[in-house]
């Protein structure tokens, strides 16, 4: 069983939701982003790792931020890959999940780009701009090196498009809440999230399929249902405020997501 | 990779949008999968729909004022004494640039659509300006994003939009130019595109927003077409057609009837934005053979680090200044129909000055590349060659630049 299911399944066991986080690679700095990954997945069921692109089209304020901050440090993706190696060797590992868009991919070349993700051990890839059936053959090449490649599924995604695509989807699908970029205000009610989330669902409930997009420590408790919730602009914001106010964003990003894992229990 | 004939460019990608099998498609986030294609649908049903087009060509006449005249600049071609070189004065359309004509067509379109809000990305201005006006003229309420370095660069056409009643979003982000806001608008698109409908202002973009924005420019060159027949009795033996390449809607307008010809009668020369002397930013990526990748849903030729982080551009003329350009000039250079070569700031602004000097019309800092490019070569050229320079915007957005570079403006 992949390391996904099994955080999954861990979760199931608990009787809770996965917690997934996700924070920028290099944000604030090589070194810090190591930490707050390795504190935060104390925590954390599974950790989302975002590689930062200058021109991201999905991507609200908080984690544009966080990902200028990064390239603006020199961020490099050798950099990256060394931070989930060095993270995976850690005692506090946990599964981590790539993100980002797909030029910086294509320029590594995708199957340069894919080896070197399994010899770091990264566990899964979501490529916010490489959309199903487009993402076919990309996926198929993840899958060939027990790579998840996730796909996402949203609001405006017809129900028949939606069953192809859990139909070729490999160990988790990542449903969006609503029609927003990253970080967004909740504009729907969770209760409607829940029913748009369960047709997927419904689809194949041995999927693992997680919410993300607008979930904060407001709105975690009401999405709990769900196998797991994604929570990244709240943390990004996190370490925006950090370094404002000259705090430790390890400790500050740390204690939310304690927070964060204390209300779903 | 090859070019079909009798086949419109804009129609000659595969299944897939990739033109060439390998330009444009649709690089986008999932939540834009329905809204593109739902606007894919009903763009395929309007371009065939007899009132629809009925409808485009009222506009396109009594709206943006359709034809744009075609004048021989009898004094600047004495001067440089070689080829004999006319403009495309599109210029005159209503609002000072090409950029009406895909205005006016997706504003069309977003009433058919049953949308209430437009938005658009602008750099120079001229996009946002007219889609403002068209936005305005149709009764839709508008959106328009700008960099905030070319808000500051192009004020005449920020009061322009904020007059037609846009509200004009600056965006803050990255180089703070034309990329930003195009990636800004693209953001807001994501989290709107339920009662919202997008304007993408150039042949860039997903696969849909290249062949709306082609099939609207390409009046130009169906105006032109007639235009030539009529001056030379048929279609000369040598044209070159110089048009100057940001995102690339006005070359493409004004070649696209003209592509199924062999380019030893009728050149395509492409000229793009070098940017101030010396520098290294530049936004020629066709010039400099920049790397393939993928910017704003689509993949062309990107000015891009190794890394394929998008690289910042430089150059005088905002409406240039973008490190991308269209999936069909990759198409048209690959297929060696149309050649690309860039002006600096420098010629561009030496070509305003002679110009302005000689003739009474007054182009922008981007026709004024191609211009230049017109400048340059003329000379050399024999009298029986003809040289027409679509002359796409008017320069009166450009004046604090003028003043500033120039001392006085005419």
């Amino acid at each position: 069983m992949s390391l996904i299911n099994l955080a999954f399944k861990k979760a199931k066991n608990e009787k809770r939701t996965a917690l997934l986080t996700y924070t920028v690679a290099g944000d604030n700095s090589k070194k810090k982003s190591l930490e707050i990954l390795k504190s935060i997945a104390n925590y954390a069921d599974i950790c989302e790792i975002g590689f930062p692109h200058n021109t991201p089209i999905a991507d609200g304020g908080q984690i544009q931020s966080s990902a200028y901050r990064a390239l603006k440090n020199g961020i490099k993706i050798k950099d990256i890959f060394s931070i989930v190696k060095d993270f995976k060797k850690s005692k506090q590992a946990k599964p981590v999940i790539l993100m980002g868009y797909y030029n910086v991919i294509y320029q590594y070349g995708d199957n340069k780009f894919i080896n070197i993700c399994k010899k770091v051990g990264v566990d899964g890839l979501i490529v916010v701009d490489l959309p199903y059936p487009e993402n076919k053959e990309f996926a198929k090449k993840c899958k060939k090196k027990n790579i998840s490649f996730i796909q996402l599924i949203s609001p405006t995604t017809s129900q028949s498009r939606m069953k192809k695509i859990v139909k070729d989807s490999h160990d988790m699908i990542y449903y969006i809440s609503m029609l927003s970029t990253t970080g967004g205000k909740l504009k729907i009610s969770p209760k409607k999230i829940l029913k748009r989330y369960n047709k997927v669902k419904n689809l194949n409930k041995k999927k693992n399929t997680v919410i993300g997009f607008g979930i904060t420590e407001k709105t975690i408790v009401s999405l709990k249902k769900a196998d797991g919730l994604v929570v990244g602009s709240a943390l990004c914001k996190e370490i925006s405020k950090s370094i404002e106010k000259r705090q430790n964003p390890v400790t500050n990003v740390t204690n939310i997501v304690k927070r964060l894992r204390n209300k779903i229990v | 990779m090859k070019l079909k004939k009798r086949t419109p460019l804009i129609d000659q990608h595969n299944k897939s949008g990739f033109w060439g099998g390998k330009f444009g498609g649709n690089f986008i986030p999932e939540t834009l999968k329905k809204p593109v294609e739902d606007l894919t649908d009903l763009f395929k049903k309007l371009r065939y729909n007899k009132k629809f087009l009925k409808q485009r060509d009222y506009y396109f006449k009594n709206f943006i004022g359709s034809p744009t005249s075609f004048v021989k600049l009898q004094n600047l071609s004495n001067h440089l004494g070689g080829a004999q070189i006319y403009a495309k004065m599109v210029s005159e359309a209503n609002g000072g640039a090409h950029k009406i004509y895909n205005a006016t067509v997706h504003c069309l379109i977003a009433k058919k659509a049953g949308k209430k809000f437009i938005v658009g990305d602008t750099g120079a201005g001229y996009a946002g300006k007219m889609l403002s006006m068209a936005a305005k003229k149709f009764g839709l309420k508008c959106k328009i994003f700008m960099g905030a370095k070319d808000i500051k660069r192009q004020k005449p056409n920020v009061y322009a939009m904020r007059k037609n009643g846009a509200e004009i979003v600056p965006v803050y982000s990255g180089s703070q130019t034309l990329v930003d806001a195009v990636s800004e608008c693209m953001r807001y698109w994501v989290s709107n595109c339920d009662n919202t409908h997008m304007c993408v202002g150039s042949t860039v973009g997903p696969n849909i927003f290249v062949k709306i924005c082609g099939w609207s420019t390409a009046q130009i060159s169906r105006e032109l077409k007639i235009q030539i027949k009529s001056e030379f009795k048929k279609i000369p033996k040598k044209i070159k057609l110089i048009n100057c390449v940001g995102g690339g809607s006005s070359a493409y307008g004004f070649w696209s009837e003209f592509i199924d010809y062999d380019k030893r009668q009728i050149e395509l020369i492409g000229v793009e934005a070098g940017g101030p002397k010396n520098s290294k930013l530049h936004a020629a990526p066709l010039t400099n053979n920049a790397k393939l990748g993928i910017l704003h849903g689509a993949a062309a030729y990107v000015c891009q680090n190794t890394e394929g982080q998008i690289n910042n551009t430089e150059s005088i003329s905002a409406g240039l200044d973008y490190p991308g350009v269209s999936p069909i000039h990759c198409f048209l250079k690959d297929t060696k129909r149309a050649r690309y070569i860039s002006a600096t700031d420098e010629d561009a602004l030496n070509a305003y000055k002679l110009v302005t000097k000689l003739e009474k019309i007054n182009p922008s800092l981007e026709p004024c590349h191609a211009f230049a490019e017109a400048i340059k070569i003329a000379p050399k050229l024999n009298r029986n060659m003809i040289i027409i320079v679509n002359s796409c915007g008017d320069a009166k957005k450009d004046r604090d630049i003028l003043k500033a570079r120039l001392g006085k403006i005419k």
